[in-house]
This record gives C-alpha cells, sequence and structure tokens, in this order.
C-alpha cells in the first residue's frame, strides 16, 4: 500500500453515473477463459481428471497384450486388440471425469475455501458461472478426447472408424454425456459437508460406477445382475455409445441385450441430464444460508 | 443505509436483537464488539449473505434480501477471512473481477494502491496471509464500490501496512464512498470512522461519533501518581492542571500521568459495564427463581 492517495488518481473515484451491466453470457464467456486457465494449474485436475484415462489405457494395453486380441475367429484369426477394445471405455470414463469428478470437486472446493462466498457478492448471475463451469469442462473435455484418439490412432496403432455415420454418432454421444456428466457434477457438489472431504466422497461413486459400466472390466462379462444395476446409471450408457462407434459391428451382439441400443442411449442420457439439471438448480447456493 | 429493529436468531439463539442504526452517504461507520456479539451476523445480512429474522433494512435503497445483481455492482465486501488462496495470480483475480463491475477501477492502480506491484505476476496461495488480505481489500474496492463493507480489514497486517491501508480508505473517503467497517482494533475505528456503534450480546449498547461514545462521564481525565511512601494514588477530575499544581507545591511526584481515556479504554469499560450488567441480572433471575 505505498500510494499515499491523499488526492487520489482521477480513476480511483467512484463515478455516480452508472455504466449499464455486463450481460449474462459476457459475463460467463469470460468465466470460461478464467476457468481453464485454474484448471490446468490445478496439478490434481491434470492427473486424476484430464491424464487419467491416457494412464488406464497405457496400463491396460500393457498389461493384457500378451492375451492376444478380443473376440478372435476360432481358429485365432480376427478380432481386435486390446488398446481398441479399451478405447471406447476410457473415452467414457474421461466424459466422466472430465464432467462429473471434475465439477463435483471443484465447485464443493470453491464452496468450501470461501470462493463462491466472494463470487456471490459481485454482479455476476449463477447462470454466468453454470456457463463458465459447463465451458471449461467441453473445452477440456473435448481436448482430452481428442488427445485420447491421437494417442489411439499414433501411439497404439487403433484402427480408427472410417465412416461418417459412426463419427456423428460420437459426436452426439459426447456432448450429450458430457454435458450431462457436467451437470450431474454441479448437483453433486452440494454433497461433500467441506472442500476438503469432496475428494473421498466423490472418488469411490466415479470409481465403483466405471468399474460396473464396462470402462475398466468387459461389460459382458459381468453377472447379469449388476449390469442391470449398471444400466440405471448414465455411463453404461455413454461406454455402450462408444463402443457402437469404434468396435467391429460384430461386437453388437456381445452387448447385455445383442445390440447398440442407439435408441435407449439418448433416452437414458436425457434422463440423466434432466435429473442433474433439477439437481443443480435445486441446491446451488453462493453460500450455505444460515447454517 | 437504514437498519430498523433488526434480529436474527439461530434456532433458539438470538445472534442479534432489535438493532438500529443509520449511516449516511459518505459516512464511515464503525461497528465495535467481541467476538461473537453479533457483529458479522449483522455485516453479513446488510451484505444480502443471510436472511434476517425480523425488522427491517435498506441498502442503498434496496432491501439486501432482494438485492439484484445492479445492487450488487454498487456494493463491494471484503469478507473477514478468505484462506482462499488460488491459482490466479494478483493480477489475473483482478482483471477478472474488474470484468465483472460495470464501472471498474483500473487494475494496475488498485494494485499499486494496496501495494502489491512487486506481486502482481504472483499466484495468490503463494502470497504471505497478509499480502492475500490485501488481495481481498483490492477485490473489495475494484469495483469502484458507492458502499465499501470491511469485516476486520486489517487481520495479519504489519503496522506499516496498516497504516498504509489507513490511507488508502481515507482516500476513498475523500472520495465519497461510504464505508462499513467491524475491527477489533480501537486505534484503527478511531482513525477512520466518523460514528460507532458497540454491540455486545447481540444488542447495540452504544452509539455515537467517535468523540462521543460512553459518554461525559466515561471521558474524564484521571490523574495518577505516587505519594513520598510510594502508594499510588487516583485522581479522577475534569481540572487535572489544577490538580497537577496542587501536587507540586508538596514538591515532585513519582510517577506522574495525566490519562485521557482511549476509545480502548472506554470501549472497555462499556463492555465490562454491560457484562457486569447481564451477569446481575442473571443473578436476580436466579434468585427469583
Amino acid at each position: 500500500m505505498s500510494a499515499t492517495l491523499s488526492t487520489p488518481p482521477e480513476s480511483l473515484r467512484p463515478s455516480r453515473p452508472r455504466a449499464p451491466r455486463h450481460s449474462i453470457l459476457r459475463l460467463g464467456l469470460s468465466r470460461i477463459g478464467f476457468e481453464i486457465r485454474l484448471y490446468f494449474r490445478s496439478t490434481d485436475t491434470v492427473f486424476f481428471t484430464f491424464l487419467f484415462p491416457f494412464i488406464m489405457l497405457g496400463i491396460f494395453t500393457a498389461a493384457f497384450s500378451a492375451q492376444g486380441n478380443i473376440g478372435t475367429n476360432p481358429d485365432g484369426s480376427g478380432g481386435i486388440s486390446v488398446g481398441a477394445y479399451y478405447l471406447p471405455g476410457m473415452l467414457a470414463a474421461g466424459m466422466l471425469l472430465s464432467g462429473l469428478q471434475n465439477l463435483a470437486i471443484d465447485i464443493a472446493g470453491e464452496k468450501g475455501d470461501g470462493t463462491l462466498k466472494r463470487l456471490g457478492g459481485t454482479p455476476l448471475s449463477p447462470l454466468s458461472y453454470f456457463i463458465g463451469k459447463i465451458g471449461q469442462v467441453l473445452v477440456t473435455g473435448i481436448l482430452q478426447a481428442v488427445l485420447l484418439l491421437l494417442v489411439a490412432r499414433f501411439a497404439f496403432d487403433i484402427a480408427l472408424p472410417t465412416e461418417l455415420e459412426k463419427w456423428l454418432t460420437f459426436v452426439w454421444v459426447f456432448l450429450l454425456g458430457v454435458i450431462t456428466c457436467a451437470f450431474l457434477g454441479i448437483a453433486l457438489s452440494a454433497l461433500p459437508r467441506s472442500g476438503r472431504s469432496a475428494s473421498a466422497v466423490v472418488i469411490p461413486i466415479v470409481l465403483v460406477l466405471q468399474f460396473i459400466s464396462g470402462v475398466y472390466l468387459q461389460f459382458n462379462a459381468l453377472p447379469e445382475w449388476m449390469q442391470n444395476i449398471a444400466g440405471l446409471f448414465p455411463l453404461k450408457w455413454m461406454a455402450q455409445g462408444m463402443r457402437s462407434v469404434f468396435l467391429p459391428d460384430g461386437f453388437a451382439s456381445q452387448e447385455q441385450n445383442g445390440a447398440w441400443e442407439l435408441d435407449l442411449v439418448p433416452l437414458a442420457l436425457l434422463v440423466w441430464l434432466v435429473v442433474g439439471l433439477i439437481g443443480s438448480r435445486l441446491s446451488f447456493r453462493w453460500i450455505r444460508k444460515d447454517a | 443505509m437504514r437498519v430498523a429493529r433488526l434480529s436474527k436468531s439461530y434456532g433458539d439463539v438470538d445472534a442479534v436483537a432489535d438493532i438500529s442504526f443509520d449511516i449516511s452517504p459518505g459516512e464511515t461507520f464503525a461497528l465495535l464488539g467481541p467476538n461473537g456479539a453479533g457483529k458479522s451476523s449483522t455485516i453479513e445480512i446488510l451484505e444480502g449473505y443471510r436472511d434476517r429474522s425480523e425488522g427491517d433494512v435498506t441498502v442503498l435503497g434496496v432491501d439486501p434480501q432482494h438485492g439484484g445483481l445492479d445492487w450488487k455492482a454498487r456494493i463491494g465486501i471484503v469478507l473477514q477471512s478468505s484462506g482462499e488462496g488460488g491459482n490466479a495470480t494478483v493480477a489475473e483475480q483482478l482483471r477478472h473481477f474488474a470484468g465483472l463491475y460495470p464501472n471498474p477501477r483500473p487494475v494496475d492502480e488498485v494494485i499499486a494502491a494496496v501495494g502489491l506491484e512487486s506481486k502482481a505476476k504472483t499466484r495468490i496461495h503463494k502470497l504471505s496471509g497478509g499480502q492475500q488480505r490485501r488481495v481481498d481489500v483490492a477485490l473489495g474496492i475494484i469495483g469502484r464500490p458507492e458502499l465499501l463493507f470491511l469485516d476486520e480489514p486489517t487481520t495479519g497486517f504489519d503496522p506499516e501496512a496498516r497504516h498504509q491501508f489507513w490511507d488508502l480508505i481515507r482516500s476513498l473517503k475523500a472520495d465519497g464512498t461510504t464505508i462499513l467497517l467491524t475491527t477489533h482494533n480501537l486505534d484503527e475505528a478511531a482513525e477512520l470512522s466518523d460514528r460507532a456503534g458497540i454491540i455486545v450480546g447481540g444488542k447495540l449498547i452504544d452509539i455515537g461519533a467517535i468523540g462521543e461514545l460512553g459518554g461525559p462521564a466515561a471521558r474524564v481525565p484521571r490523574v495518577r501518581w505516587r505519594d513520598s511512601a510510594g502508594v499510588q494514588h487516583e485522581d479522577c477530575t475534569e481540572t487535572p492542571a489544577r490538580v497537577v499544581a496542587g501536587l507540586a507545591t508538596l514538591g515532585e511526584p513519582a510517577d506522574l500521568q495525566v490519562i485521557r481515556p482511549s476509545l480502548e479504554d472506554i470501549y472497555l469499560g462499556l463492555v465490562r459495564r454491560h457484562a457486569a450488567d447481564s451477569a446481575t441480572t442473571t443473578e436476580n433471575a436466579e434468585v427469583l427463581a
């Protein structure tokens, strides 16, 4: 506080004529850039959210490649590599991590450390704040998926689909899934009682979902009851949608109902999107009033 | 700002009971009181963070419980403690917050005004506690508020930083900013504020100009000395010079002091008297029971 401002500079004076407030959208867009910058500065987030699918893909490929291809003909020919088999699961896991895990922990932390309380005292609409968070998830999620596809193609030599139709499926499954996960993350951020306990509350949920939804374990190898439970949650449908894009069509027969069910995938995700929207709307507060 | 018969209860506990005061535009008003007296509850109701249980409150012409974004653009808030740290640098954080307001102060000038020029490119979590507090203050004034809330703003400041902060507040005051301050530092209240209110146990026990708190009786000077036998004497008198002159005729008294009660002395007197009063009330209640 070096400046002793007995006569302050013109610019420090409060001006009485008031300028119009910025629009909700404009502030939301300004939040996106700020959020992305902070995302990549957080070591925890970069490791456990952004890089995690890459690490898991590497581990699965290294661990199981020796067992040969998956889905081979009786004579041992054909099939696809372990990496190719796990790629759709890792893409789905990335969507879950970038959306749900990231936002649930991030927002619970911001609630705990006073960031939200401070923002609540500024002319920032909660809607602008949401735009910033969803934008951060979309940008980082897309970056993660694109990098994952590049790594798969060029480092693991996994063949990617060439049909336009498959890529269109990829785009809608990705966008619907990642946005659904983002809103579920906002809603879930109300659950941890403190910022410090956020990881401990959120990560087990995310981990269990990944195990039962066909991300880490082959979905068709799971018992029927576990497949049914997984079917109640969105990750199973995201993983199934991704498998429909990246696995050969012959693999559809291994699905629970012997088909990709691309009509049920958007339905399940939309239901969860509505749950996420309502949950976010009901649970979000700048501060816990009267707590 | 107008506060009339404000009350706030949490369950059965009355945190704030029947508090009324006004703050005029351009005035600096200090709320003083021990920890847990209800200062923060009061200030958080005025900031719009908490809902009141009873009473009427108007801040910049608006009920803070329904203060919209336009209202928030006109106020600045320095919360009690942040502990927020954060991965943004000082300049990034201020630039971002400046962007939230329709008519912000220039970021560089605010950074200079809180003395953080050399730390502008440092991430906030790497700053010391006192430096982080300066960032809080900077974020509070970046939006060019008409009304500034300062909740214990100088906690963790070294004496030099505190004096520089006082200069900054005086310059904001000179610009016509209305300021509501809570502090445990009575010198700070005396330096900065025009009027003060003292809250104890959720009640406003005194309010007035800084020079008039506690009434004239609390301000009577004291003459203190030790006689030739070494016994301590104290005389409360409106005419200390005459007392001293009288003493001088008997020879030079030891350890002679003329004490004018400071705001701190007056404040402590009021708080103690209130505590004694409520203790007596409780005792009486117990006797009656």
